[in-house]
């Protein structure tokens, strides 16, 4: 399989946020009754007609400012026309020459390794109702015995986001699509809940022999709704595509259904026999025009993106590049991590506490960032805790678990615990005569300029204190014993 | 009581008598019912008359509404029956509308229902507005008044045939190619059609989206104002909509001073009819007798405006009829066997000839490969038409042609050839695809039969046209009635009916009334 190389391009669509739908004023919401957020408008009934929703318009903005493309100043809707139960004008305003933005690009990281990804286009338009099958196995309409619509959906705003084939690999394109995710997030204007749909997305792959500058012809996936799958389906889709040029044939430009339980693609329809969507500039609509005024009052109110706070945590805390991706590249770590910093955690201890042993948990309980069982405030308790002496770092570690287990403030654990640092010079003093005097061996050793003994009573020390005991202290009093 | 004789009737005397007491709403409304009862069995304008509706919400005005009348109170209307109106039946002369009851009601009449006037009923149409002879409906042929073998025009024939013959003291049509224009020339009323944005087109059931716009058919120009009046402004509810730079002024004056008008010679070289022709010029001359200047002006892509508006019109109607698939209301074909056969049988039996032709040539028009060749270039002529209009507009404050180059046609004499019923709209498609304002108001007969005269003004000229065409109307002074005679029957006679225009009505009012 050496000698080919595969070429990525995503289209993703997103469902924005927007309190109503993209055309009228019925709410746009999840898990309500069937059919109660309708009207004329997105019925499609007779003589209704579309208004455009001005948030909307505001949030698919949002994106392409932070995709770096160049908003159009005059934009106008098309129909895209084709039958479908689930598009009741059998008709979706959508965009098409004119889109709202063009031009644009994605700075996304892989291993270490900043890519940059050409945006096409992000344009504007509705999404469709939501089709029940009921009866037969598969839910799909093929020997159902009955299908309902839902129209709630119908006319949700609905993002269009083209990149460019500049993806290099399924693992690339997972990274692509997840900070891309992160980056919506980030800005507002949707959730992305994936498991409603909120964000969903078609690739095309292609490969091509290893430097060739040119494409070679793509097969379009569908279904994928998680980003494993994503990575799977390319990676599965590669390996046939290079099997049929190898054997001297061609690639057909179809679109293929990825089946996540065989890990494997099969064809849905060939391009050829697709739909003439007949595209044509929506009459009911004037052309949209936008204020450069109005766009560049956007661009200074755009939330701090990802690449930004990432910039700026290396700047601001002194964090390592690897360190700052991590902590800055997804909004709530990031906002977890500063509300530590800002209830008096030192901007370093804070960062390898809040990629340590927060992180851990998060990961061992499932939880999304800022859901964990630590606040920030408490965290950063903690954190000042050690940095003052008063806990030792591997107790520390022992007061973060008692801290979630019990649901306690980090000074509440240490006393009940007697987790506190041993920083009493007497004290200390007893156990390190003690410790010298049971291995007078190791102290003749060290006596005669093996230094690195020094350790091994540290260790003693650190062990008959239950790792209580102060570091430093313990350094400078067995150094004043040893060497007597 | 007076008594009224509604072929002659205006809303602007009506309403004096309204206002000074000197009729009832309910007397108003039953001179309508019992003319509606006397001449609708031989002319056809009605879909639905709402007979009940009117008699009640007329009592209703006269006793309920003492203090709170709205200007139009009590002016019975007749509704073309492709604007929703909420509760009563929509069916655009379509069968796959036959069962619809609309939930809600479009701007325009929600606008004079809230002035309330009376409505009468939905009017007959072209099947979605689509046809020049209202003989593309699904449920009937309306006649017209003045010759009941005769076609009424259309697509608002109803609406048109329903003011002649005195079944509707005013009505609202739609025109998208010169569906009010055209019918109220070949009825021997006022219509207009305004400019494009002018009317909120929501609820109005789209044909061609960019070209149809809603306007009054009346017995003046001066109802024709007032009822203009009250239908104009933004609507929010439609983007396309727009507010007018000045509002509509009620029109007075005799005298056409100073008032340039253009003669497009490309107009008249399009097959005018000769009686046509003589009545047009007698009027041209009665324009520089009030004072006006009339000259010739140019407007050079004439020829192509019905070949673009050929294929504009039914490439938007593909689309907005695409909706009625028989799922969410309106007709659906029995026992399909699956989406695709639902689909078929239910737009293949819901929709007339006429309709699914221009479906046809708007999905070929917008087709992968002819797109450009066809709905691109047309939009390019669309723009030098526009041009066209601009230029000449440069040098004249109005433009005047005849409405239509016949009068009123045979029934059944078009039906045949669609290409002789589309040059019926000559003049009367370039001014929807510039979106302008033009009125049609009656400048005589030939044969008979009336003949309209179109006065064309820039974008927003309502007013200039409304008092150009006032001051013409004064010095016309068209008073024939529709004779309700039936040239192919020798007497006027449909399915028994026995013609008695106006007086019959006359005596059934004051029967009712004692």
């Amino acid at each position: 399989m050496s000698g080919w190389e595969p070429v990525v391009g995503l289209e993703m669509h997103v469902e924005l946020d927007t309190q109503t739908k993209m055309f009228c004023t019925c709410a746009v919401t999840k898990g309500d009754e069937p059919n109660v957020h309708t009207c004329p408008v997105c019925l499609a009934h007779p003589g209704a007609l579309p208004v455009v929703n001005r948030r909307a318009v505001e949030y698919a903005t949002r994106i392409a400012l932070a995709l770096n493309c160049t908003v159009q100043p005059r934009n106008i809707f098309h129909r895209k026309n084709y039958f479908y139960p689930d598009l009741p004008k059998a008709y979706q305003i959508s965009q098409y020459d004119e889109p709202l933005a063009v031009s644009g690009w994605f700075d996304y990281w892989v291993d270490g390794e900043k890519l940059r990804c050409r945006i096409n286009r992000v344009h504007m338009e509705e999404d469709a109702a939501k089709l029940i099958h009921a009866g037969g196995d598969t839910g799909r309409i093929a020997g159902s015995d009955y299908s309902m619509v839902d129209f709630n959906r119908g006319g949700t705003p609905l993002i269009e986001i083209v990149s460019e084939p500049d993806i290099p690999s399924p693992e690339a394109a997972r990274e692509f699509l997840q900070q891309l995710r992160n980056l919506v997030v980030e800005l507002g204007v949707s959730e992305c809940n994936m498991e409603e749909g909120q964000i969903r997305w078609d690739a095309n792959l292609s490969v091509r022999p290893e430097g060739s500058a040119e494409l070679g012809t793509r097969t379009e996936l569908k279904n994928m709704n998680s980003f494993r799958y994503l990575q799977q389906a390319l990676e599965a889709e590669i390996p046939r595509q290079i099997g049929i040029l190898e054997a001297g044939g061609t690639i057909d430009l179809e679109t293929l259904h990825f089946n996540p339980d065989t890990g494997t693609t099969t064809p849905l329809r060939s391009k050829e026999e697709a739909h003439d969507y007949r595209y044509f500039p929506e009459p009911d609509l004037v052309p949209l025009v936008i204020d450069p005024a109005w766009v560049e009052d956007l661009r200074t109110t755009q939330p701090e993106l990802p690449e930004a706070r990432v910039a700026r945590f290396v700047e601001q805390y002194g964090l390592s590049r690897a360190d700052a991706l991590l902590l800055g590249g997804s909004h709530a770590l990031a906002e977890f991590y500063e509300e530590v910093v800002a209830a008096g955690a030192g901007a370093k201890p804070a960062a390898n506490w809040t990629m340590g042993e927060y992180l851990a948990h998060l990961n061992a309980a499932g939880l999304e960032a800022g859901h964990g069982h630590v606040t920030a405030e408490r965290l950063a308790k903690l954190v000042k805790l050690v940095a003052d002496g008063t806990v030792s770092t591997s107790s520390g570690k022992e007061v973060f678990a008692k801290m979630i287990e019990e649901r306690a403030e980090p000074e509440d654990v240490v006393e009940k615990h007697g987790l506190c640092q041993i920083s009493d010079t007497s004290e200390l003093e007893a156990t390190v005569a003690q410790v010298v005097a049971a291995n007078a061996a190791q102290a003749e050793q060290y006596r005669a300029g093996k230094r690195q003994v020094l350790g091994f009573f540290v260790g003693q020390v650190m062990k008959s204190t239950g790792g209580r005991a102060n570091p430093g202290l313990v350094n400078e009093l067995l150094r004043k014993a040893l060497e007597g | 009581m007076p008594t009224l004789d509604p072929l002659r009737l205006t809303a602007r005397e009506a309403k004096r008598l309204l206002v000074e007491g000197e009729i009832s709403a309910a007397e108003l409304a039953k001179v309508y019912l019992d003319q509606i009862a006397a001449v609708e069995a031989a002319v056809h304008a009605f879909i639905l008359v709402t007979a009940d509706n009117a008699a009640k919400y007329s009592t209703k005005v006269d006793r309920e509404m003492q203090a709170t009348r709205g200007p139009l109170a009590g002016l019975p209307i007749a509704i073309k029956d492709n604007m929703v109106t909420e509760g009563v039946t929509t069916t655009c002369a379509s069968k796959i509308l036959s069962n619809y009851m609309p939930v809600y009601t479009a701007t325009a009449v929600r606008r004079v229902w809230e002035d309330h006037v009376v409505m009468l009923g939905k009017t007959n149409l072209d099947e979605f507005a689509m046809g020049s002879s209202t003989e593309n409906s699904s449920y009937q042929t309306t006649r017209n008044p003045w010759d009941l073998a005769t076609v009424p025009g259309g697509s608002s024939g109803g609406s048109a045939a329903a003011v002649a013959a005195g079944e509707a003291l005013w009505a609202l049509g739609s025109d998208t190619g010169g569906s009010i224009r055209q019918p109220a020339a070949l009825c021997g009323v006022v219509g207009m059609k305004p400019t494009y944005g002018a009317v909120s087109r929501y609820g109005l059931v789209a044909f061609a989206s960019s070209l149809d716009q809603i306007g009054p058919l009346t017995r003046s120009v001066y109802d024709c104002a007032l009822l203009l009046q009250h239908i104009v402004g933004q609507d929010p509810k439609d983007s396309t909509s727009v507010a007018l730079p000045e509002s509509i002024a009620l029109p007075q004056g005799e005298r056409l001073d100073g008032l340039r008008v253009g003669i497009p010679g490309e107009y008249l070289a399009a097959g005018i009819e000769p009686g046509v022709r003589a009545r047009f010029d007698e009027t041209v001359a009665r324009i520089e007798e009030l004072g006006g200047r009339c000259t010739e002006v140019s407007l050079p892509h004439t020829e192509y405006a019905l070949p673009a508006y050929y294929i504009i019109a039914p490439a938007e109607a593909s689309a907005n009829l695409a909706r009625f698939d028989g799922v969410r209301y309106g007709y659906r074909c029995a026992d399909p066997v699956d989406l695709l056969d639902m689909y078929e049988r239910t737009r293949g039996e819901g929709f007339g000839p006429e309709v699914k032709r221009r479906i046809m040539i708007g999905t070929y028009a917008l087709s992968a490969g002819y797109y450009d060749a066809y709905y691109g270039r047309a939009q390019r002529v669309r723009t030098l038409v526009r041009r066209d209009f601009e230029q000449a507009f440069a040098d004249v404050d109005l433009i005047a042609s005849p409405t239509t180059p016949t009068v009123a046609f045979k029934a059944g004499s078009r039906t045949a050839d669609p290409l002789s019923m589309y040059m019926c709209d000559i003049c009367t498609i370039p001014v929807n695809l510039a979106g302008l304002p033009a009125i049609s108001i009656p400048c005589g007969l030939s044969d008979g039969l009336p003949v309209g005269f179109q006065l064309i003004g820039p974008a927003f000229s309502e007013n200039r046209i409304l008092r150009a065409a006032h001051a013409l109307e004064g010095a016309i002074g068209f008073a024939p009635a529709p004779t309700f005679r039936d040239s192919a029957a020798g007497v006027a006679n449909d399915a028994g009916w026995s013609p008695q225009p106006g007086g019959l009505c006359a005596q059934a009012l004051r029967e009712g009334a004692s």
